[in-house]
């Protein structure tokens, strides 16, 4: 029988099995930062074991960094303490660090693609669930916890058992204005936040063939929602095109080879999968979310749907919206465009689209923050900056910012927030706020009509 | 990693589904460098009111329910990967968390710390509920080696399941990453033959 494009990846990296127990994965690709990796160093100091191989690691700033005056000293106390432990740390152990101020730093899942680190075959973790989105590459990519985050320091590998295969493929085309933020968000809606767990999933069919990746990203970065531990999307030319030419992309003989195993990789015609799903592009509408977690989703044109179950109701309670409210021309005053989900150059391409000539509501903060220094230089060099000014946005610095709220940028108790995030989690954005999750066209419409919009309406 | 082998102690009931990480502990919380202090925030928001105040009728607040048991509602710990949740948990007093379905990362976690996730069926799950719900005193008795859940009081017996490995590293207070260690002869070996 057949091999998966996951089989192939996972089993090439399994050094022992445990009779009864987990493998240990040896991991090519560590990314850090300075949130979940403080208290990892600390269990080797108290160890007294180096990282065994740090030039295997790579570290950035992203979670709780300022998106303003970025060149001043953090103000936050704690904030500047556990990015100042990460130099400390990295400069101890000889790893690599994109810090504030370097042309490199960055959201940790956008820089690993944008560098071109991040490649097909390749296992990679990260102290971060949405590790996912590397996935996009054809790589075994996963969040861990800090304890294994001490592992891979310890030994570059880690003891895991190796999860069951999904597929789910879709399709078809999809319709304008549907975005693959969208896809990933109907497919949550479909299966629900905990189908996933337990499994790695494959995305495969036309509409994946056809995205680029900077979309195949978006949706393999969201496949935790479902619980999932990572997402995949078998290498093509689309991959190959993204890769070359990067700045830490083989060059020549090395390319050929790598291009050379990165084409053995896709999953085999006849290898089977644990479960799998289909999709019709077609029935994907623009979508929105209207509770606390990210299955909770509906096209815009749709209703609320109605059930019995306690903590359904809690949480639209929490929402304010009741059952059976459709959230079409719903008045909101926050958008916020970035994000490790989207806050890539195609996402602010769409976005200074439909700004362009075009003011924002009044009552709307819309604040865009750029996933990279190298986002954000391409939003100067291409222009798009003064589109997004000019329609009255706040253009900020490269970070986390107000997915999760760790720094200044939060959203008021109450307020809703038409978010490109990733979780619309009671107080994600700030205690009390309100996160309905969208595509970035979504989102930038909802900022001009100060309301959420059918975009393939307007 | 503290062992974990028997259990005798009443528990917890938070009959919520979904029970995300950051409502375990919200992402403002995550700025400490070390891997105490955790358990004052946990639940936060659930937990204290804007003004710090307690909110009576969350669970935490409720002085009828005590113990080292917590039980909660389908597909708990899911989200964001952060360690702290299950450092939260465990800061705060918890040895067992018992649910219908745990998200994946917070069970590796959670094993990772010595906390003992137990899935059980939903029915199963609604019969614990009930239990605490009708007499907070009720006793459970938590028996690793054994594998199984008992609460005599209303003559519940469940076996669970739980990789022999993760078992093994429990009852022994084994970290993972010792074993790592041990076999990095294994991993050294296994990058020379990939780079050969």
């Amino acid at each position: 029988m057949g091999k998966t494009l996951f089989d192939k990846v996972w089993d090439s990296h399994v050094v022992d099995q445990l009779k009864d127990g987990p493998d240990i994965l040896y991991i090519d690709k560590h990314l850090i930062h300075e949130v979940t990796s403080p208290q990892a160093f600390s269990t080797l100091n108290d160890k007294d074991i180096p990282v065994f191989r740090p030039q295997q690691i790579l570290a950035t700033v992203d979670h709780n960094v300022p998106t303003l005056n970025q060149h001043l000293p953090i103000k936050d106390e704690l904030s500047r303490n556990q990015v100042a432990k990460l130099r400390n740390n990295c400069e101890k152990h000889d790893i690599e660090l994109y810090g504030l101020g370097h042309p490199h730093q960055g959201i940790v899942h956008v820089i690993g693609p944008e560098l071109g680190i991040t490649q097909p075959g390749m296992t990679m973790v990260c102290g971060d669930s949405h590790t996912s989105t590397h996935g996009a590459f054809g790589s075994i990519a996963f969040g861990i916890g800090t304890s294994q985050v001490a592992q891979v320091f310890a030994s570059q590998c880690l003891l895991v058992s190796k999860p069951k295969s999904m597929r789910i493929i879709v399709d078809g085309e999809l319709k304008k204005g549907v975005h693959p933020k969208d896809v990933i968000l109907h497919i949550i809606a479909q299966l629900g936040t905990d189908s996933g767990t337990g499994y790695f999933v494959e995305y495969a069919g036309e509409v994946f063939e056809n995205m680029s990746m900077e979309g195949r990203m978006t949706v393999c970065n969201m496949s935790i929602e479902m619980g999932a531990r990572g997402g995949m999307i078998a290498p093509d030319q689309t991959t190959y095109n993204y890769i070359e030419g990067r700045e830490f992309a083989p060059s020549q003989a090395e390319w050929q080879q790598k291009l050379k195993y990165w084409k053995s990789l896709p999953s085999d015609p006849d290898a089977s999968f644990d479960k799998e799903y289909h999709f019709d592009a077609a029935e994907i509408s623009p979508m929105i979310t209207y509770g606390t977690n990210p299955g909770m989703g509906i096209g815009i044109q749709e209703q609320i749907p109605s059930s019995k179950n306690e903590s359904f109701k809690k949480s639209l309670e929490y929402m304010g919206f009741k059952q059976g409210d459709t959230l079409n021309n719903l008045p909101i005053n926050y958008v916020f465009i970035g994000s490790c989900t989207n806050s890539r150059i195609e996402d602010f391409r769409v976005a200074s689209d439909y700004i362009k000539g075009k003011k924002k509501a009044e009552n709307v903060n819309a604040l865009i923050v750029p996933g990279s220094q190298q986002v954000a230089k391409q939003i100067q060099d291409e222009g798009l900056s003064v589109i997004f000014e000019e329609a009255g946005f706040m253009i900020r610095q490269p970070g986390c910012s107000a997915c999760l709220a760790m720094n200044d940028d939060k959203i008021p108790a109450g307020e809703y927030c038409v978010s490109t995030s990733n979780r619309n989690f009671e107080g994600r954005q700030g205690p009390g706020s309100r996160t309905i999750l969208a595509s970035p066209l979504t989102a930038v419409a909802a900022a001009i009509e100060g309301k959420i919009v059918d975009i393939t309406q307007l | 990693m503290e062992k974990f082998t028997r259990l005798e102690q009443t528990a917890i009931p938070l009959d919520i589904e979904n029970v995300d990480t950051d409502q375990i502990i919200p992402a403002r919380f995550l700025k400490s460098t070390d891997r105490v202090g955790f358990g004052k925030n946990l639940f936060r928001d659930w937990r204290y009111d804007k003004n710090d105040k307690p909110i009576a009728d969350f669970v935490l607040n409720n002085p009828t329910f005590a113990g080292p048991i917590l039980v909660a509602g389908n597909n708990f710990g899911c989200g964001s990967s952060r360690e702290h949740a299950a450092w939260a948990l465990t800061d705060y007093g918890f040895k067992v968390v018992i649910s219908s379905f745990f998200a994946d990362i917070f069970k590796g976690n959670a094993l990772n710390n010595g906390l003992l996730p137990i899935q059980v069926s939903d029915s199963q799950l609604q019969k614990i509920f009930k239990a605490i719900t009708k007499n907070s005193n009720c006793e459970f008795i938590i028996d690793l080696m054994g594998q199984y859940i008992e609460v005599p009081s209303i003559g519940l017996h469940i076996d669970f399941e739980i990789n022999s490995y993760k078992k093994t590293c429990l009852i022994n207070g084994y970290d993972d990453i010792d074993y790592l260690i041990s076999n990095r002869h294994k991993i050294e070996e296994f990058e020379r033959k990939r780079n050969a």
